[in-house]
């Protein structure tokens, strides 16, 4: 057994937990003062200096409040449910570079073959807490959360994995480490002014490459279940949605869960189309370890403001009807996805580098 | 890969295996066949093909079970939980499970190539997409074709079947 291996990688989930669990929290309080001042207010502010100590005490409600089950639930799925909602928005983070390397040690805890294909397997099991949810509250109004959201999911899913194919046509690997080290050698995917900038192959590509970064960020929405996707927990129609029967740490787990899903929805546009850690200027890992800490530094800085865009969508956009969500999704983007594959083909074909 | 691993995902998947059948509640059997396919896609893994245990949860944990789930749901379980075991039926099952299980059981003790351990693959990692897109794109070419109008025409078949009740 290789204990270097296994101290490594523990240490690496470890920190890597403690990081994103940390970006939640803040998030959450991120989205509340980005609300205010969208909205013109002033947001939470009363606890600590500007309102930063917020999470902690967000947490200790989540945590105090009476737990309760109502009567007429199915008792083990409706705590199945939460912890559904939760793991599989953490497990997709395995596979994410997030930095270039640490002492040596590359700053990613799974660097398998299928990366990509991992993301979007377990991202296709996250449905599963939500539909569970619906049902087993045995209620009217989070089972038709519990439908809606199941629907949006696949539904998207098609969008999602078509859009990244115009991505691997190009690197010609799954991994996401070498999309990466791609994109560090012939500049980032939907940035072709970023290192050899005369390139006219560079700016051909970058045409079906922004259309499927539009394309996969708006996916990114609809699975994450954010405004103006928001259907399946929309408060006008449906009181809460799937999660209208839980209260407490439950609902809590529930709530994290979808600011999990959205960091690392982040993460993986970052890692696909924006250079993951790489910025023009910055050494990597083998320089000393400040540059690798540097290089995680600049990984987060790039989620955070993919973060800031998704809440600044939140609270501009109104949201869509049902039916205009699933035509938006099988007619329109379903098909700009499959139209973009060809176009990139033929770039890649007929202007060879 | 590790013996502790692999008896640990095939007593898993054998557990959940046998609820998927003695479950009455289907939204329970639904689930435990999902277990069933994880453990099974890690069995695939732990063998260093992650193309193929990804692949499993993908399309039959990720797609075909969440449908199912969702076509169950719709339906009044209590009908199924309140009916009585057919003893005939549930004898009967039992009497032809064991009975393939023995056939198993003589088919491998006649195979002289199942009582020796096969030799264990290069130490190089192969990289199993690779390999897969490349025979699908060059020796299977043909078959991989056909199968693409087959899917295509079941494809038209379902908006056909499907359009006809609304009218």
């Amino acid at each position: 057994m290789d204990y270097y291996f296994l101290f490594t990688s523990l240490a690496k989930i470890v920190a890597l937990l403690a990081v994103v669990l940390g970006i939640m929290n803040y998030a959450v309080y991120a989205e509340r003062r980005i609300s205010a001042l969208i909205q013109d207010r002033l947001g939470p502010n009363r606890v600590g200096p500007a309102g930063l100590f917020q999470p902690i005490a967000d947490a200790a409600k989540f945590l105090l409040k009476e737990d309760f089950t109502p009567r007429h639930v199915n008792t083990f799925y409706y705590w199945l449910a939460p912890c559904l909602a939760m793991i599989p928005a953490i497990t997709t983070l395995a596979v994410v570079p997030f930095g270039s390397t640490l002492f040596g040690v590359p700053m990613v805890i799974a660097d398998i073959n299928v990366g990509v294909l991992f993301v979007f397997a377990i991202a296709s099991l996250g449905v599963y807490g939500i539909v569970i949810a619906g049902w087993s509250s045995n209620s009217k109004y989070p089972f038709l959360g519990g439908v809606r959201s199941s629907s949006q999911m696949i539904s998207y899913e098609l969008s999602l994995g078509l859009a990244v194919i115009p991505v691997f046509l190009l690197v010609g690997q799954l991994r996401l480490t070498e999309v990466v080290r791609y994109q560090i050698e012939h500049g980032w995917m939907i940035a072709p002014f970023i290192g050899d900038w005369a390139n006219l192959h560079k700016w051909l590509l970058a045409i079906p490459m922004l259309i499927s970064f539009v394309v996969f960020m708006i996916a990114i929405f609809a699975e994450t279940n954010r405004l103006p996707f928001d259907l399946p927990e929309a408060e006008t129609e449906l009181v809460g949605g799937y999660h209208t029967e839980y209260g407490s740490m439950k609902f809590g787990l529930f709530f994290l869960g979808e600011y999990i899903a959205m960091i690392t929805g982040s993460a993986i546009i970052v890692t696909l189309f924006l250079g993951g850690w790489h910025f023009p200027g910055i050494p990597d890992g083998s320089h000393g370890w400040g540059w690798g800490l540097v290089n995680i530094f600049v990984f987060f800085s790039k989620v955070a403001a993919l973060i800031f865009i998704f809440m600044w969508v939140r609270w501009t956009l109104p949201r869509f009807r049902y039916d205009q969500l699933m035509r938006l999704g099988w007619v329109f983007f379903f098909e700009i996805a499959l139209v973009n594959i060809f176009l990139a083909a033929i770039i890649l074909a007929y202007f060879p580098q | 890969m590790s013996p502790i691993l692999f008896w640990l995902f095939a007593f898993v998947m054998l557990v959940f295996g046998a609820a998927v059948v003695i479950n009455r509640n289907p939204i329970a059997s639904a689930l435990s066949l999902v277990v069933c396919f994880m453990g099974l896609s890690a069995l695939f893994i732990s063998l260093d093909a992650f193309f193929i245990g990804i692949i499993q949860v993908l399309v039959y944990a990720g797609a075909v079970m969440v449908l199912f789930l969702f076509i169950i749901m719709l339906l009044d379980l209590r009908v199924e939980e309140r009916r009585k075991i057919n003893l005939v039926a549930f004898v009967g099952g039992l009497a032809v499970a064991f009975a393939l299980f023995v056939q198993i059981c003589f088919v491998v003790d006649q195979l002289g190539a199942a009582k020796q351990a096969f030799p264990s693959l290069r130490a190089a990692k192969m990289d199993d997409v690779h390999n897969v897109g490349l025979l699908l794109f060059t020796n299977y070419n043909l078959p991989f074709q056909i199968i693409g109008v087959l899917v295509l025409v079941a494809t038209i078949g379902v908006v056909v079947l499907s359009k006809r009740e609304l009218r």
